[in-house]
């Protein structure tokens, strides 16, 4: 009874859900390890022009119909709080 | 007249390619288009078998390419459908027997005599691959509604776009709307929204895909099974028609009545 109330996911959806990871490398070849390091560069360069929270940035693959896009999101720290410290 | 050249590839085999453009080219022929069949499968000949046609192989491809016969000599014509010829591919030879080069220069010289040319892709991304696209005005991607066929079709599309010759229209083979429904398939819309690309077909699994192939004899011939409706559908899709996509639903309710499998 319990296991037909909290039926397993269902395949459909597990088959969707890796594709879209396994496609999004496929057509750019990178991988997470190499993505991994992008980051870290680019948290290196930022920094060195601005204050940023290391662990508060992301920076992921995005798809957008056939095209892949880099979106990197990176908080600025506030100048007011920069000043305070 | 002046063909129009059209492709079947997948990357992955055994996802219906052989069958669809067999089903495809007599759907041509049945409305009065004058349709030449040019399997690209050299080593792996099996187009002719679907059709129904091989006995009648005298001249294949390579014996064209290679200047042991003329054009005319290696086009079979269909008895059922006097319109509707076949190119068979060599069967003791492989791919490197022909170039791309060599495929327009055949479909250049095929062109004005007809309206289509569907040229059958062997499985893979390489020469064969190649020599199938070379001269394709159009290209038609088949993939089934699981992981493997979608991701091998993905490549495809990708490698297309690379040779200018994409991003091609897609066609779902095998889609079984029971399975859909239950949530244990891939849905029409997952993998458009995966491959995004325009689609020109959905192909239900149909039994009578294997019963028609075991006679020989294309299920587009008769018009009575789904899956022969819906190939008729993407040839009339090819002319310019709208057509509008098989309704599932109906079908659900048929298939319910025959048992759920």
């Amino acid at each position: 009874m319990m296991a037909f109330l909290f039926r397993r996911k269902k395949s459909a959806n597990s088959a969707k859900e890796r594709l879209q990871l396994v496609l999004i490398h496929d057509r750019t070849d990178l991988s997470p390890t190499q993505l991994e390091s992008l980051k870290d560069d680019l948290i290196q360069t930022i920094s060195r022009h601005i204050d940023i929270d290391p662990t508060a940035v992301s920076i992921n693959v995005a798809r957008d119909g056939r095209e892949q896009r880099l979106v990197a999101d990176i908080p600025l720290k506030s100048a007011t709080r920069r000043r305070a410290r | 007249m002046t063909a129009k050249v059209i492709t079947i590839v997948s990357g992955k085999g055994g996802v219906g390619k052989t069958t669809s453009v067999a089903n495809i080219a007599v759907a041509l022929a049945a409305r009065g288009q004058k349709v030449t069949c040019i399997d690209g499968d050299i080593g792996l000949r099996n187009l002719d078998v679907v059709l129904g046609l091989e006995n009648r192989i005298v001249y294949d491809l390579v014996d064209v390419i290679e200047g042991r016969c003329r054009l005319r000599q290696a086009m079979i014509r269909d008895k059922r459908l006097s319109e509707l010829y076949l190119i068979p591919a060599a069967q003791t030879r492989d791919k490197t027997a022909v170039s791309p080069s060599d495929m327009v220069r055949l479909c250049d010289e095929l062109r004005p005599e007809v309206d289509w040319i569907i040229i059958d892709s062997p499985a893979g991304i390489e020469r064969g691959f190649k020599n199938a696209i070379a001269a394709a005005d159009q290209v038609l991607v088949m993939t089934n509604p699981e992981v493997s066929a979608v991701r091998d079709a993905d490549r495809v599309i990708g490698l297309l776009e690379a040779e200018g010759k994409g991003p091609g229209a897609l066609i779902i083979n095998r889609l079984n709307p029971v399975m859909v429904r239950r949530g244990d398939m891939l849905s029409v819309e997952d993998v458009l929204d995966l491959l995004a690309i325009d689609l020109i077909g959905i192909v239900p699994e149909d039994e009578y895909v294997v019963v028609a192939s075991n006679k020989g004899l294309p299920l587009a011939l008769e018009g009575k099974n789904k899956a022969g409706q819906a190939f008729q559908n993407i040839a009339r899709r090819l002319m310019g028609e709208k057509v509008p996509f098989l309704d599932f639903d109906t079908l659900n309710v048929f298939q319910r009545l025959l048992g759920r499998k």
